[in-house]
């Protein structure tokens, strides 16, 4: 067994049946990340110390003859999910020295089923980007390419699993955060079904889209994080109370029956040649596994971009009120109240995030909620019945996951740009959709030297996680594109 | 572009966020930028769709009405990220003025 390449399911099997010990895992992970991390840079914080305590208590479990779901499986977190005890910081410099008081939900069952904590990841301030370049507190590189970027906002958990540094990650994805980076990073990312995850211990961006998912090397991987850290959780109110089918055990290995849908909308036309072909390819590869091609129509997908860029900026400017200097985070004092909330606001935000407050205070100012806000969330209504439409004609609808391959650092210096990036991401989130993404082929970037990653979208219905995952490891065991690609070697210090 | 459309000073009071001149012009500019792709929404029939807030179908959660000492903080631990306490509490500057 090796600790540092191979999957979740036999690291867990292996340390199951007393072949390895959880301790010795960490020892060899703890070495290998530090040298590692030096140059890509996904972790904002490494937490030795407390791998270490988790993987003595894992390899006690196991000793008194449980059996984890995780057992001595190294995951790494992103920062913006609470652990208590290790600063916990939202890639914000408001946050730069918060310390969680208490666990997240979806991070406690990770470690309550045997995983080894590495450490918390680097993000775009607050999730809000797509590319990590928002971070006020560190750099990621791409594992692929130092010179690019590792996508975002879940950059570092996604360049944490695709550099070897952590078998698993955990993400959160609002309008794309978790699936463009897994397709930047040659890695599966998955976002479950809005509510089917606790978003308890999370910090809030945009609260009605906010999901957390988890990275994995595999598809099966992915599927055994979900079936760990899904179900009801009574301390955040919007998780969905309705039982979670395991999906890990009912993978299937073709595609025989199953009915994707091609959008018409998002027709490949517009993209790079060699990008196209590589679609072209994933689209034929899931036809030759049995599935059958049906056009579907998305009308309204068209409006996604600015439906999400009133609704999220909307809830942002609403979340973040609460980071004024008082209970926690940055303060600069000011003559009176009013004055330190606008001084520690201005020095705690970087630009990104004020963009975004301001679009949102807009958006909901008197005299401009119906036009902006109110109008948004019907379009969104619009956006879902669409996919419900679309959905009695397929069982999982296909596109890519990006519209390009990871770009370099600085590339996209105009906002609007950076948010094209989520064109096809969007408007699944908008419908609350589960989607994940899956390594679908690489190709070389105008200006680049080495194949970069390209990944395939694929979304279902509400609360089809099983039937999602099926599909994805079907197309993933006939076409193992992941594995046609090595990151960059990083030479020993 | 309509650069001006938006009042950004005043936007930025409702936020609580203190800009400078140069941000004051660069994200007037930007949002400007932004608002006119926004702008294509007005082209999308809404008139009989209900507004969509929660896309999963939910309802208002309640939970009996007892103490659950695992699930809270302690004193201690609430205030242990404070910028500023005095004895258990927050302390902010004056709100109230020094005059009545």
């Amino acid at each position: 067994m090796d600790p540092i390449k191979d999957t979740a399911v036999s690291i867990a099997r292996a340390v199951n049946a007393k072949e390895a010990a959880a301790a010795e895992i960490a020892e060899a992970l703890i070495p290998h990340v530090s040298r590692v991390d030096a140059q890509l840079g996904a972790y904002l914080q490494l937490t030795p110390e407390l791998m270490r305590e988790h993987a003595r208590r894992v390899d006690e479990r196991v000793r008194a003859g449980e059996t984890l779901p995780l057992a001595g499986v190294p995951v790494a977190i992103k920062d913006n999910m609470c652990l208590t005890g290790t600063r916990t910081t939202a890639g914000s410099k408001i946050l730069e020295h918060f310390v969680a008081p208490y666990t997240a939900t979806a991070v406690q069952r990770l470690l309550a089923a045997g995983a080894l904590p590495i450490g918390k990841t680097n993000l775009d301030e607050f999730a809000m980007g797509s590319s990590c370049e928002n971070s006020a507190l560190g750099v990621t590189r791409n594992p692929y390419d130092l010179d690019r970027v590792p996508g975002g906002s879940s950059g570092g958990s996604a360049a944490a699993v695709g550099g070897f540094e952590a078998t698993l990650s955990l993400g959160s994805d609002t309008g794309g955060s978790i699936r463009e980076p897994a397709a930047f990073c040659n890695i599966v990312g998955f976002k479950p079904t809005y509510g089917r995850v606790s978003r308890y211990g999370l910090i809030a961006f945009a609260s009605s889209l906010d999901q957390i998912g988890p990275f994995a090397r595999t598809v099966e991987d992915a599927a055994l994080t979900y079936d760990v850290i899904g179900g009801h959780d009574p301390l955040d109110a919007t998780s969905v109370d309705r039982p979670l089918e395991p999906t890990a055990h009912a993978l299937r290995e073709d595609l025989r029956g199953v009915r994707v849908g091609i959008v018409k909308e998002f027709g490949l036309g517009q993209l790079d040649a060699n990008v196209r072909a590589c679609y072209e390819a994933a689209y034929a590869d899931l036809e030759k596994l049995g599935a059958e091609l049906v056009e579907v129509e998305l009308p309204t997908a068209e409006y996604g971009l600015a439906t999400y860029y009133l609704v999220a900026p909307a809830e942002c400017s609403s979340n973040l009120a609460r980071f004024d200097g008082v209970r926690y985070g940055l303060r600069v004092d000011g003559a009176d109240v009013g004055e330190m909330y606008e001084k520690t606001r201005a020095a705690g935000f970087g630009p990104e995030v004020k963009r975004r407050i301001l679009i949102g205070t807009y958006a909901l100012s008197s005299g401009y909620y119906d036009a902006y806000y109110l109008k948004a969330q019907k379009a969104r209504t619009k956006i879902a019945e669409d996919f419900a439409r679309a959905f009695a004609r397929c069982d999982v609808i296909a596109s890519p996951a990006a519209s390009t391959p990871a770009f370099g650092f600085n590339a996209k210096s105009d906002p609007v740009s950076m948010y094209l990036m989520d064109y096809y991401t969007i408007p699944v989130s908008l419908a609350g959709l589960p989607s994940l993404s899956v390594p679908c082929g690489a190709v070389v970037p105008e200006g680049g030297t080495r194949p970069m990653p390209l990944g395939l979208q694929l979304a279902t219905p509400l609360f089809t996680e099983r039937s999602l995952l099926g599909i994805a490891h079907a197309y993933e065991r006939a076409t193992r594109h992941a594995e046609k690609l090595s990151p960059v070697e990083i030479a020993a210090a | 572009m309509p650069t001006d459309r938006i009042d950004i000073r005043h936007v930025a009071t409702l936020a609580r966020l203190a800009l400078t001149e140069d941000e004051i012009a660069t994200y007037g500019a930007q949002l400007g930028n932004l608002m006119t792709h926004v702008d294509a929404l007005a082209n999308l029939d809404t008139a009989e769709v209900p507004a969509t807030a929660q896309v999963v179908p939910s309802r208002n959660v309640q939970r009996a009405d007892v103490l659950r000492p695992e699930t809270s903080l302690t004193r201690e631990a609430a205030l242990q990220n404070a910028p500023d306490t005095v004895v258990g509490y927050f302390r902010v500057p004056r709100i109230i003025g020094e005059e009545g």
